[in-house]
């Protein structure tokens, strides 16, 4: 539990400095998802350990979809109450493409000192 | 962006957290809690202030800053025109239905304003009082003025024996004719003395204004005061002093011109010219009225001194009536009247606001359209509440989020108040420009060629806190109950908000539907309203006057400048009539004293031969030429016309209408009766005899009920004078019929003025009030009803949205769909009988404050009544079967699964 938290503290600051941007344009690559999809996604594909916030999942899908890389739309569907869906646009593509290639570069330094360091 | 849409979107997200824990096993209440202790109001504020740099202004989620009142309304305001800009549809309704309402509600009362509250133009206008006598009733002589109050031999007794006065003047008003000849050019004119101007304080614009010197008796033409609108309008403002222009035949100097916001002491009129008082003799030669202590004609005004009061000068005035009337005494017409006369007592009367006829007029007329005008500002307030109700529920969970995060109920309310108030304020400005267009177009409404209406329709501080007060009153109406409802959701509720069989829109519905019986109720008392204006002006227009008015051409001869001898006059008018007889296209023509419903009149005493003097009454008299029955197509009953028998020497005769049978005679045969008239100045008593009987025709009004009349002979009237009147039926165009006329005369002699009035426009004219009462009552209520009709089919539509379930369980266990058609409309028609039962009493309670402007009808008419509630149930009806029908169509297993 206490492990969780921590996680969650450190993923906002993460998210502040963008890199949870990454993980956002990634859940919404192959279909439109809506904000509670997103969050819970992310939480059940890092098995528990990554949870958004509220507070800062949605402020976060609103700038992408500012900066254009996400577009989000209302559904209705019979029986149901309306939701924001939200795709990844062309140029949102892009972006995915690049920040991953940013991610794999970054990873890989990391993981090279933190491996150099821990043999 | 769209705060409404963020917060839908996080109560979205807490709904399916809520759900979550709850499949899980939470319990409800546990589940609630944890949904929403798990994230932040300060952190997601935080977050997305962050973004502000992004956004243009910052969200307003409602949550109080002390010490920033200022600023947050400003946001608020701010957040109100975000909010209408991405409602268009509801903004463009609310804002349109409050330009018309408060539209038409300033419109009015900005004509009430300068009618009936505006101060004459003038310096310290309440220091100005009317002198007057108190109870006037029973006055004889000749009135020859619109406000024919004093004498001229009154007013110079006044003039002397007044204390309470710095300054004091006379004025009476006249039309005068400034053409050199022929066809008349007739201009508003006063009459004023010499310390007119001074006494209101009223500068020159240009030269200078009359002063004592310039009245002075035997002056002649002492020169002649062009107002500013006429100086524009005939001589477009050049330099005119000195130069002479001509007022009933005579020249008179240009001596001045008066600034433009003087338009003279009448409201509702403005005046062309004036000239001084002494100028009476050489305007009327023999008619002259200085000396005549039976011709009424003043209107007596002063500036009280300082410590003086209306009180005081009329205790002062008071104490001075017995010398002033003994020393004015009207010996002509008896020692009755001589007696009668004696007991007046002079008074003052608060003046500030000038005298009026417009006021006298259109007062009660006004204030009836203002009553309506109103009615109609709150039908619309209605179906604005009722919209903002139906918006707020669909705003409730954005409303509950808010709450929920952290803003206050009060802040809440202001920013939903803020939004109505954007509401009011942009209709109640584009109501103020309307009325600007509507007022002007009314004033024109209520003019005829003869009478125009001038009206100072400037706003003043009046008509605008007038539309200020409106703005903010319809805001509170149509803006306080809905944003009470909305936030009288908790925040725990945001997480309920549709959930299946709620039924929390109960509560809301039954204000809505309180609405709608209110809108019905007073929609019906408009219509009932509408219906008996009409109906009045229908029987107006349909009353027999008991003539043919239409193809008449009324002609007035002026023939003052032909100089006859008195012996000639009648000889030469009766020549004239035999040419104009004969023009192609003439029918018939004949010469009238009096032109029915002219508003001219003459009345004397009578009584039959074999009475009492005692036992007189008051009949009303006409001079008439022979054929003047047979021009107006009047049948004659019994007896003969006038002819060539009847003399100035040959013994009196008369022809009297049935109402004077039935009043003189009891119904007797009249023809060879005869009655006696009393004494008149410069004549005996003497006797005539009946020699005919005709048909009751219209005299003063076509309210009137018939009166007694009986015409006398022109070649008989006591003393002929210079001006005659000719109806002349002709089967020819107007313009074709007034230009031979003018020709025939002219041929006659030049020197004969002419004016020429159609006698069927002239009776339009007379219904002028009427007429604009009808329309604008009809207007109104049209308007009422059909905003009443949306707000019910508005109700009716949300009703049936809301129940869809319910159709659809009552459809599943086998009800028929006539039955929910049935079910639908009752309910409809429940809303619509209360609604039009109360309007109903409404209507007979108000309808006494209109009996005065009712003519034909009485205001509790059974039928207008039920044609009214008739109408209205029949169109609401139709508003209401549309969504009624709309249920009875679904499907059931759609409906069951609407949520």
């Amino acid at each position: 539990m206490l492990m969780r938290y921590i996680a969650a503290r450190k993923l906002d600051r993460e998210l502040k400095k963008g890199s949870a941007e990454l993980l956002i344009l990634s859940m919404v690559e192959d279909r439109p998802r809506h904000g509670y999809e997103i969050g819970k996604l992310i939480e059940t594909r890092s098995g528990g350990i990554l949870r958004f916030n509220v507070a800062s999942l949605y402020p976060l899908l609103y700038r992408l979809e500012d900066r254009g890389w996400i577009a989000g739309r209302w559904v209705e569907k019979a029986g149901q109450r309306r939701r924001r869906y939200y795709r990844l646009t062309a140029e949102g593509k892009k972006a995915l493409q690049s920040q991953r290639g940013t991610w794999v570069a970054f990873a890989a330094a990391i993981s090279r000192i933190a491996g150099v360091e821990h043999a | 962006m769209r705060e409404n849409e963020l917060a839908e979107e996080i109560a979205q997200h807490l709904q399916d957290r809520y759900n979550e824990l709850v499949a899980g096993g939470a319990e409800p209440e546990q589940a609630q809690r944890t949904a929403l202790e798990e994230w932040s109001t300060r952190e997601l504020m935080q977050a997305l202030r962050e973004r502000e740099s992004e956004y243009r202004e910052p969200i307003a989620a409602g949550a109080t800053t002390h010490g920033h009142l200022l600023a947050d309304l400003w946001q608020d305001i701010l957040y109100g025109v975000r909010v209408l800009r991405w409602n268009p549809g509801f903004a463009a309704i609310a804002i349109l239905s409050l330009t018309l309402g408060i539209g038409a509600n300033t419109t009015i009362f900005q004509l009430l304003d300068s009618i009936r509250l505006t101060a004459l133009p003038i310096k310290h206008p309440e220091e100005l009082a009317e002198v007057r006598i108190i109870q006037p009733n029973g006055r004889t002589g000749d009135f020859t003025t619109s406000h024919p109050m004093l004498t001229n031999p009154q007013w110079e007794q006044i003039r002397a024996q007044q204390q309470g006065f710095s300054g004091i003047f006379a004025w009476a008003q006249d039309r005068f004719n400034t053409a050199p000849s022929g066809e008349t050019h007739n201009v508003d004119g006063l009459y004023v003395s010499g310390d007119f101007f001074r006494v209101l304080g009223v500068r020159p614009e240009l030269g200078r204004l009359f002063t004592a010197e310039d009245d002075q008796r035997g002056c002649g033409s002492s020169g002649v005061v062009l107002s500013n609108a006429f100086w524009q309008r005939e001589y477009g403002g050049a330099s005119v002093i000195g130069r002479k222009m001509t007022i009933e035949h005579h020249p008179f100097e240009i001596i001045g011109v008066t600034p433009a916001n003087f338009y003279g002491l009448e409201v509702g009129k403005q005046f062309d010219l004036a000239i001084p008082i002494c100028a009476d003799p050489l305007i009327r030669g023999e008619y002259a009225r200085l000396d005549v202590p039976h011709e009424w004609w003043l209107s007596v005004m002063g500036r009280l001194k300082p410590g003086w009061t209306i009180e005081r000068a009329t205790a002062q005035l008071a104490a001075a009536s017995p010398g002033i009337f003994e020393a004015t005494r009207i010996t002509a017409f008896g020692a009755e009247e001589e007696k009668h006369y004696l007991t007046y007592h002079l008074g003052a009367l608060p003046a500030g606001t000038g005298v009026s006829d417009m006021r006298k007029d259109y007062e009660t007329p006004l204030d009836l359209l203002l009553a309506i005008a109103g009615f109609v500002l709150l039908i619309a307030c209605a179906n604005l509440a009722s919209l903002m109700l139906a918006r707020a529920s669909s705003r409730s969970r954005e409303i509950a989020i808010r709450l929920a995060l952290g803003a206050s109920r009060g802040r809440l309310i202001r920013q939903l108040m803020a939004e109505s108030f954007l509401v009011a304020a942009t209709g109640a400005g584009l109501g103020l420009l309307l009325s600007r267009v509507l007022g002007g177009f009314l004033v024109s409404l209520i003019s005829t060629e003869r009478n125009r209406a001038f009206l100072d329709l400037a706003p003043d501080w009046r008509v605008l806190g007038f539309t200020l007060g409106l703005a903010v009153l319809t805001c509170f109406l149509f803006g306080l109950a809905p944003a009470l409802r909305a936030t009288r959701t908790g925040p725990s509720e945001a997480l309920k908000a549709g959930v299946r069989g709620n039924t929390a829109g109960r509560e809301r519905f039954g204000l809505r539907r309180a609405l709608v019986t209110v809108q019905v109720a007073l929609s019906l008392v408009l219509m009932v309203g509408a219906l008996l204006f009409s109906r009045t002006l229908g029987k107006l227009l349909s009353v027999d006057p008991g003539f043919r008015p239409n193809g008449i051409l009324i002609t007035d001869l002026d023939l003052t400048q032909l100089k006859l001898a008195p012996d000639r006059r009648q000889p030469y008018k009766h020549e004239l009539l035999e040419r104009v007889r004969t023009l192609p296209g003439v029918d018939d023509a004949a010469a009238t004293g009096i032109v029915p419903l002219s508003g001219n009149s003459s009345n004397s005493d009578i009584w039959m031969d074999g009475q009492d003097s005692r036992q007189k009454k008051t009949v009303d008299r006409s001079w008439i030429s022979p054929d003047y029955f047979k021009t107006m197509e009047t049948p004659l009953v019994a007896g003969r016309d006038f002819d060539g028998r009847d003399t100035a020497s040959s013994p009196k005769v008369a022809i009297v209408n049935e109402t004077f049978v039935r009043v003189m005679t009891k119904g007797a045969n009249p023809i060879g009766m005869s009655f006696h008239s009393p004494v008149a100045p410069n004549r005996p008593e003497f006797t005539v005899q009946v020699v005919g009987l005709v048909k009751d025709m219209k005299y003063h009004d076509l309210r009137d009920e018939n009166i007694p009349i009986a015409y006398i002979p022109v070649a008989q009237a006591e003393n002929p004078d210079e001006f005659d009147t000719f109806m002349i039926r002709s089967r020819a165009p107007v313009g074709d019929t007034i230009a031979a006329v003018k020709r025939r005369v002219a041929e006659a002699n030049p020197e004969i003025s002419l004016t020429f009035h159609v006698f069927e426009s002239d009776i339009r004219n007379g219904l002028l009030r009427e007429r604009l009462m009808a329309t604008l009552s009809g207007f109104f209520g049209l308007l009422a009803t059909v905003l009443a009709v949306i707000g019910l089919y508005g109700v009716m539509s949300y009703m049936v949205q809301r129940r869809t379930n319910e159709v659809g369980i009552r459809m599943a266990l086998g009800a028929g769909r006539l039955r929910i058609l049935g079910m639908i409309l009752f309910e409809a028609l429940v809303l619509l009988a209360i609604g039009i039962g109360v309007g109903l009493a409404l209507s007979v309670a108000l309808g006494k404050t209109a009996s005065s402007l009712l003519f034909g009808v009485k205001p509790a008419d059974p039928v207008t009544l039920g044609l009214a509630a008739g109408l209205l149930a029949l169109v609401a009806a139709a508003a209401c079967y549309v969504p009624a029908r709309r249920a009875s169509k679904f499907d059931p297993m759609t409906a069951l699964r609407y949520e």
